[in-house]
């Protein structure tokens, strides 16, 4: 692999970029490996990356029904953050922060990582609550976080409208100043140009058809490019896990539904950090293009159509206009959607299944794309060692049997 | 914006129902006879249905009325829309795979 | 200056209107009926952009929606908008404008010195580069390239106008006014089936208002008037014009963005909102939106006066404003020869068409070369000359297969190109629909394959390109779609005869070599012209391996400018599909999403950003009495809620003090109506309650009421509340303010799909009561005095009774029940006797002094006696047994819903996380909500937690800090003492019971 730097793209330029290798290579599958993992978005490869780089396993394939990170990878409004309220989340996602803090030298990959400040909005005196009390826990936990009271919050993003006036006025909100974006696409190819380079074969346009399972464990996959033995086999699909478990017998608590973003066309800079607020259904930062990049709420039914419906769109822009009277004038360049894979506590399942040597990573909600190298990490660790890392344990499935949920939801909000 | 026929009120936009999850899902008569394993089966396991998915949808802003509607979750053509505690078979080319036999379940009742 | 290129001919200008504009600071004068673009062109500007990356000079290419280059900034203000297309700007008197992107002027812009290190700015390069050291990402780079990117810039104030949201049903949607829209919407509109006919541009007409078609022997646009007026003259049709159908969604949803001001002026027309987005549930959907010319890709393919060619037609036909006095058309079909035709007509120079067909024999070449046209076959222009303008092309003949340059170069001087490609249907909305298309080999387009929803595809968008087919299959559509709604016979009416020349077949030439291979020297090939993609950047792609369509477009940002690829994709595809070797339907295409072409955020969000139209408040009766008397509200929900009513000179604090004292010594009153109420009657009513709630319900006495606590299925408490048995098969249940929906939705769940055996009927009654809650040891003198006919003694009216009466002279319903821990009762009367009934208690309570309190002096009594409030004691993740509440769980009565989930392994276990009370060591510092819990005073980093603060008051009464919090183990450690964060800041804190009030209840009775 050539490195990349501004020297090979200057020494590239003289050559007029005829020389740069492929990032990847196209190879067929192989017979047998001794990790197949389902599904080659930022999950599947940073999985592959990190069983080949921290545990020396190579003979992996990555096999991938479309293009690589074609999924919620490149579907996603790309914001990372690590503030979440419970310990067994928290930690995992700031191992992801730390991961992603070194990610492109790591992969001599520039992913655009940018650390310009998450702020999660309060509009309620039970968010407020709420917030502090995850700002606590995250302090205690090594992570990041502040209140800031509404003035504050102002000060942080002048366009933001804190109005008394407004239907819900903005009391304040938590900080993760580490908290920002990355480029998605980048992540993904990176991976798959890492992991690729050590020997891993990124296999697209191979469909799995059914799972080869003797006597309770995983034997290989059936795909659309024929029988591929494996030792383990590693889902990482996302939205369509529940299709793939099936092929295997197994049931999931998961539920794949519509989740909708857009962009509005590319303006000089007026927003310089991401803002949230799940109380009114937004999500908000500004690309490095200019585009407003703006999540909207999930659609309520089961689907994997990736569209959802427009009213969810049209509810998240009058959200989004009370808190940012400016935005009305811009318009919005394109919208799509994506499948998302739901669990009843809004934690993931990342570990092993009742089927020997076949392991599941799914169940993300919106919160799959900051968990990429988090996710990867531990689940090649998993993979690995045929047992979850401590930073993945709590997230099994059978924490839904035991009852040990790790609700993410945050306080109901139910009001007396 | 689905377009949903209730099968009380007629056509109406999908605003003005609540989703109410996969369809067929009987609440067990006996919990305590249940493993922990089958009571989550009940709780939290879900057919996640890539094709034609028998959910329930809930008439929230109109006759309140809970029915089942049997809609393709991939073009989210509506199949059948029928009432609660009626389950027609539908036409052989719009059923997707069945379920996994559950030999662990314990007996359920049917038709709710 | 004057309009030196306006010529006497254009069709739907009036010469006669004189309008003056401003672009980029100077003065120009248009004419009625202009577009900005038209009326620039009339004054011979082309140069009006810059592009994206590089900052090179851009000229206006196309006359529609799909214009990449000549990008604006309209006016400044609060009306100012960012990114408006030029040519799709109507303009009006006084117009102001600007081009985006560049500095200081687009005549001369510093950031073109970018171009210097072009060599270096290929398709990723950003992924290559500006890694080390990653401190310089976010300080050096990222802020550069932030700086360098965007387009325009949005006003900083409030948007002042207005936009609504309109929703409509039809039997048929026509989308396109072109010759098959017209036809599709006559021959519908004459069922009587309600017909909606939009088209995005301001007059109807489409393509025919650009040429010179001849219909029934007439010029088309006689046709045209004659297809409107009928249509305008029936009722059953809405005609939409500025109205952009962006969407086509699920179960034939068909969103419009109609703009209804623009053309006007910023703010000329006050009284009309400014833009509509309009939602189309339409029985049939007729798809009649035309295509796209492509433009060719050849070298240096950019330069201001390169031109799409029907844009150049247009331009002179539609607008008399010439594109030039010269110019070279480059084509390798035959509709362009058509514009050579016009443009000569026109009074323009067109001395050379450039075909890259090798035989050119078609009807419009002969009649071009009759005009004197030279047709120069088998040949492409290979270079083209001048910067800021085009100065002239060099010609050559080029290999069939694209790969290099033939024969020599000749010169020839032109002030403009005219490039045709071929065409591409706009099969935007059909592919939305989920309509699979097909590639067409012979038209070198991707065409309507399977619809997937009731939808048929007419015209050009169809890959029909003559003008015969469009009216044909037009009227076809329209009428078999009213016929598929039960309007008319199916039949299409006799559709007029239009003068169709026949074309010869186009030839697929995607890259136009020049003397260098492409991407090896100074010549750039553009196919994305925003965002500076060139043909090299594509096969850069391809050799690095992006060999999906989707990978290329990312990798090279083919397709993501603002016209979304309308003029790229197909180009873009093509090329990258030769580079694969793979065939263009094997390559594919990407996915085509909504919107069509960009719509205002404004519009969208509607009306719903307006504070109580964002969504509905809701207040009680007694709101009025609330705002007069100085009450602070807080927001519960969707209610407005009385906080804390504070006197002159008070702040929160105070306020709470005065308000809790008068609780506990006197007579308080609070307004309680915002809680849920749910009228439940039935036979099995009593048996249901059982199964919902986790206590025992059947043996409650008619007359009684009881607290009882709902679950999920997994175990954890959801809502609470009194529900109080009104007769045998009668209830009146409470539900906490927020949950009052959500609990009405389960109810109805279960006894719908889990019960349906069960007879049980649920009303919401929330709104049909008021509530006031009145507590006190004086609460039962002011009920005496309030009700003298009602018994309010201990022995007749227990706690947990209620009873009717008449209080203040109005029906009423009286429950004694308290959430304060005091003597208290909760009058209902009925809605509009609220205002009244609490004017009396207050006139009444005058000589009690009468204290008004709200939410806040609620919570620290209900903190005092340790009751919890779902949704602050509780997150969805406790139990009643976490909440010290094993009392409200009955042990014999069988199954409820969630007692299952009791007995799994983490739920069962002993040291969960239990509410408590905490006491401070110093009894005037109160713990801030939110602090976590941990047993030890010093704890490693990640700490662990035992728990948090989940409520915390100053408790005047006890004249000491109150708090409650879940901590894991808590039951068995009462008395230890833990300790308290808050950012920060440690306390250390004694765990006690959450009971800190009169803990055996001695005051409930007064």
């Amino acid at each position: 692999m050539s490195r990349f730097s501004i020297f090979s793209l200057a020494r590239n330029a003289m050559s007029w970029h005829q020389n740069w290798p492929r990032q990847w290579r196209s190879p067929n599958p192989k017979p047998e490996y001794d990790v197949v993992i389902i599904g080659a978005g930022g999950h599947g490869l940073a999985t592959a990356y990190y069983l080949a780089k921290e545990h020396g396993i190579t003979n992996v394939a990555v096999i991938e029904k479309g293009w690589l990170g074609g999924g919620n990878t490149g579907r996603n409004t790309t914001i990372v953050r690590s503030n979440y309220l419970w310990d067994e989340s928290g930690l995992f996602y700031e191992n992801a922060m730390k991961l992603w803090e070194n990610l492109s030298i790591e992969l001599n990959y520039n992913v655009m990582f940018s650390q310009r400040g998450v702020m999660n909005l309060a509009h309620n005196l039970g968010d407020v609550r709420e917030s502090v009390r995850r700002v606590n826990a995250n302090n205690l936990n090594g992570i990041d976080a502040e209140w800031l009271n509404a003035e504050q919050v102002k000060e942080f993003c002048p366009i933001i409208n804190i109005s008394k006036d407004s239907r819900y006025p903005v009391m304040g909100a938590t900080l993760q100043r580490r908290g920002g974006t990355a480029r998605h696409d980048a992540v993904a190819w990176g991976y798959a140009r890492g992991a690729d380079e050590m020997g891993v074969d990124v296999i697209q346009n191979c469909e799995v058809q059914g799972m080869m399972i003797e006597n309770g464990v995983v034997k290989g996959v059936r795909t659309s490019l024929g029988d591929i033995k494996a030792k383990k086999v590693a889902m990482a699909c996302a939205g369509h896990t529940s299709v793939v478990a099936d092929m295997a017998g197994i049931r999931l608590p998961i539920e794949s539904h519509p989740l909708q973003a857009l962009v509005s066309e590319p303006m000089k800079p007026v927003l310089d950090c991401v803002v949230m607020s799940n109380a009114v259904h937004v999500y908000v930062s500004q690309s490095d293009k200019g585009e407003l990049v703006m999540g909207a709420g999930i659609d309520s039914y089961v689907g994997y159509s990736q569209r959802g419906s427009l009213h969810v769109i049209e509810d998240q822009l009058a959200s989004a206009m009370e808190l940012f009277p400016l935005f009305s004038r811009t318009r919005m360049m394109r919208s799509w959607g994506g499948i998302v894979d739901t669990c009843p506590d809004a934690s993931p399942v990342i570990g092993k299944t009742p089927v020997k040597n076949l392991y599941v990573n799914a169940g993300w909600g919106t919160g799959g794309f900051k968990a990429t190298p988090g996710a990867g990490w531990c689940y090649a660790h998993t993979i690995a060692k045929d047992e979850p890392h401590d930073l993945n344990a709590a997230f099994s499935i059978d924490r839904f049997i035991s009852g040990a949920l790790v609700d993410e939801h945050g306080a109901a909000g139910v009001a007396h | 914006m689905l377009y949903i026929k209730c099968p009380f009120c007629g056509d109406r936009d999908e605003t003005e129902y609540h989703y109410g999850g996969e369809a067929h899902i009987a609440r067990p008569e006996n919990p305590d006879e249940l493993t922990d394993a089958e009571w989550a089966e009940y709780v939290f396991m879900r057919t996640n249905t890539k094709g034609v998915h028998r959910e329930r949808w809930v008439h929230s802003d109109g006759c309140r009325r809970w029915f089942n509607v049997a809609r393709n979750t991939v073009t989210n053509e509506i199949v059948s829309v029928y009432k609660t505690g009626e389950k027609p078979d539908l036409p052989e080319a719009s059923t997707s795979k069945p379920a996994p036999a559950k030999k662990t379940s314990a007996k359920k009742k049917e038709g709710a | 200056m004057t309009e030196q290129f306006r010529t006497t001919q254009g069709s739907r200008v009036d010469r006669s209107k004189a309008i003056n504009f401003t672009f980029n600071g100077k003065n120009y004068k248009g004419v009625e009926g202009d577009t900005l673009a038209s009326a620039l062109i009339a004054n011979g500007v082309h140069l009006v952009g810059r592009s994206f990356k590089t900052h090179r000079p851009r000229g206006i290419l196309t006359c529609g929606s799909e214009e990449p280059n000549a990008i604006i900034q309209l006016e400044t203000g609060p009306r100012s908008e960012p990114n408006l297309r030029a040519t799709q700007v109507e303009l009006y008197e006084g117009l102001s404008a600007k081009s985006v992107n560049c500095w200081p002027s687009v005549n001369f812009d510093i950031a073109a010195v970018n171009a210097i290190a072009g060599r270096i700015f290929v398709a990723g390069f950003y992924y290559k580069t500006f890694m080390k050291p990653s401190s310089l990402w976010m300080t050096v780079w990222e802020p550069a390239i932030r700086r360098m990117a965007g387009l325009g810039v949005l006003p900083r104030e409030k948007d002042p106008d207005t936009y609504d949201h309109m929703n409509e049903f039809c039997e048929v949607m026509v989308v396109g006014s072109g010759p098959a829209g017209l036809s599709a919407a006559l021959a519908a509109g004459r069922t009587g089936a309600r017909v909606v006919l939009c088209d995005e541009h301001p007059e109807f007409g489409g393509t025919l208002l650009n040429t010179k078609e001849i219909i029934d022997g007439k010029p088309a646009q006689e046709w045209v008037k004659t297809a409107v007026a009928e249509l305008e003259a029936m009722d059953n049709v809405r005609l939409l014009k500025r109205a952009n159908a962006f969407g086509y969604y699920d179960h034939n949803y068909i969103t419009v963005h109609e703009r209804r001001t623009d053309h006007f002026g910023p703010g000329a027309k006050p009284e009309l909102t400014r833009q509509r987005i309009w939602h189309f549930r339409s029985k049939q959907v007729v798809l009649a939106t035309g295509s796209h010319e492509r433009p060719l890709v050849f070298a240096d393919n950019d330069r201001p006066g390169t031109m799409l060619a029907a844009a150049g037609q247009t331009y002179a036909n539609r607008y008399g404003a010439l594109p030039g006095r010269r110019g070279v058309v480059f084509t390798n079909n035959d509709s362009a020869y058509s514009v050579a035709i016009d443009l000569v007509d026109a009074g323009m120079d067109i001395p050379t068409v450039v075909d890259l067909r090798e035989v050119v024999d078609g009807d419009l070449p002969n009649t071009a070369r009759k005009k004197g046209i030279e047709v120069i076959t088998g040949s492409g222009i290979v270079a083209t000359l001048g910067r800021k303008r085009v100065k002239g092309v060099e010609i050559a003949t080029v290999s069939s297969d694209g790969s290099q340059v033939t024969g020599t170069k000749r010169k020839i001087d032109c002030d403009t190109i005219l490039s045709s490609g071929g065409w591409s249907p706009a099969v935007h909305l059909f592919s939305q629909s989920i309509g699979k298309l097909r590639y067409d080999e012979e038209k070198v387009c991707f065409v309507p394959n399977v619809s997937s929803q009731n939808e048929r595809t007419v015209g050009a968008c169809k890959g029909s390109f003559d003008l015969q087919s469009a009216l044909d299959e037009g009227a076809a559509a329209g009428a078999a779609a009213a016929k598929d709604t039960g309007f008319g016979k199916g039949k299409a009416p006799a559709s007029p005869k239009a003068l169709v020349v026949e074309e010869k077949p186009i030839k697929a030439y995607w890259v136009v070599p020049t003397d260098h291979p492409v991407g090896q020297g100074k010549r750039k090939h553009f196919v994305d012209f925003q965002h500076d993609v060139t043909a090299a950047d594509i096969m850069l792609a391809a050799r690095e391996g992006m060999h999906s369509v989707e990978h290329m477009k990312r990798y090279t940002t083919t397709g993501m400018a603002t016209d979304q690829g309308k003029l790229s994709n197909v180009n873009g595809l093509a090329i990258l599909s030769s580079q694969l070797e793979k065939a263009i339907p094997k390559v594919g295409t990407t996915t085509f999403r909504p919107p069509y072409t960009p719509v205002n955020f404004g519009a969208l969000a509607g009306r719903g950003i307006n504070g109580d139209l964002a969504d509905p408040v809701r207040r009680t009766p007694m709101y009025s009495w609330h705002l007069e008397n100085g009450a602070t509200f807080e927001p519960v929900g969707q209610w407005q809620r009385a906080w804390y009513y504070p006197k002159a000179g008070e702040d929160m604090h105070a306020a709470v003090t005065r308000e809790t004292a008068a609780l506990r010594d006197g007579v308080g009153i609070l307004d309680a109506s915002t809680l849920g109420k749910i009228d439940i009657q039935g036979k099995d009513a009593a048996k249901f309650l059982n199964l919902i709630y986790t206590n025992a319900w059947l043996k409650l006495p008619v007359g009684m009421c009881r607290y009882g606590f709902m679950l999920k299925e997994d175990g954890m408490v959801f809502d609470d509340g009194v529900t109080s048995r009104l007769g045998e098969n009668h209830f009146h249940m409470t539900t906490t303010t927020g949950g009052a929906a959500g609990v009405l939705d389960w109810l109805e769940e279960y006894l719908q799909t889990e019960w349906p055996d069960l007879e049980v009927y649920c009303t919401s009654v929330t709104e049909e009561w008021s509530t006031l809650s009145i507590g006190g040891p004086k609460a039962r003198q002011l009920l005496e005095e309030l009700a003298p006919d009602m018994d309010f003694s201990n022995e007749n009216f227990p706690f947990m009774a209620w009873r009717d009466g008449v209080v203040a002279g109005v029906d009423a319903r009286v429950f004694r029940i308290s959430f304060t821990g005091d003597l208290s009762y909760e009058i209902n009367v009925r809605n509009w006797h609220g205002l009244h009934l609490w004017k009396k208690c207050m006139e009444l309570g005058e000589k009690y002094d009468i204290t008004p309190y709200g939410t806040e002096t609620m919570h620290v009594l209900r903190a005092e006696k340790g009751f919890v409030i779902v949704g602050q004691e509780t997150d969805g993740t406790q139990t009643p047994q976490d909440l010290g509440m094993d009392w409200i769980v009955a042990k014999k009565k069988g199954d409820f819903v969630g007692r299952r989930s009791f007995i799994r392994e983490d739920t069962a276990r002993a040291d969960r996380k239990q509410l408590v009370g905490l006491m401070t060591d110093n009894p005037k510092e109160v713990l801030t909500e939110g602090a976590q819990l941990t047993y030890e005073r010093v704890n490693p980093t990640p700490a662990p937690m035992v728990g948090h603060v989940t409520s915390s008051y100053w408790s005047p009464n006890l004249d000491h800090s109150i708090a409650m919090a879940l901590v894991k183990d808590g039951h068995n450690r009462m008395g230890q003492w833990i300790y308290a964060h808050d950012r920060g800041k440690v306390t250390k804190v004694k765990i006690v019971s959450p009971v800190f009030y009169d803990p055996k209840g001695e005051r409930r009775d007064g």
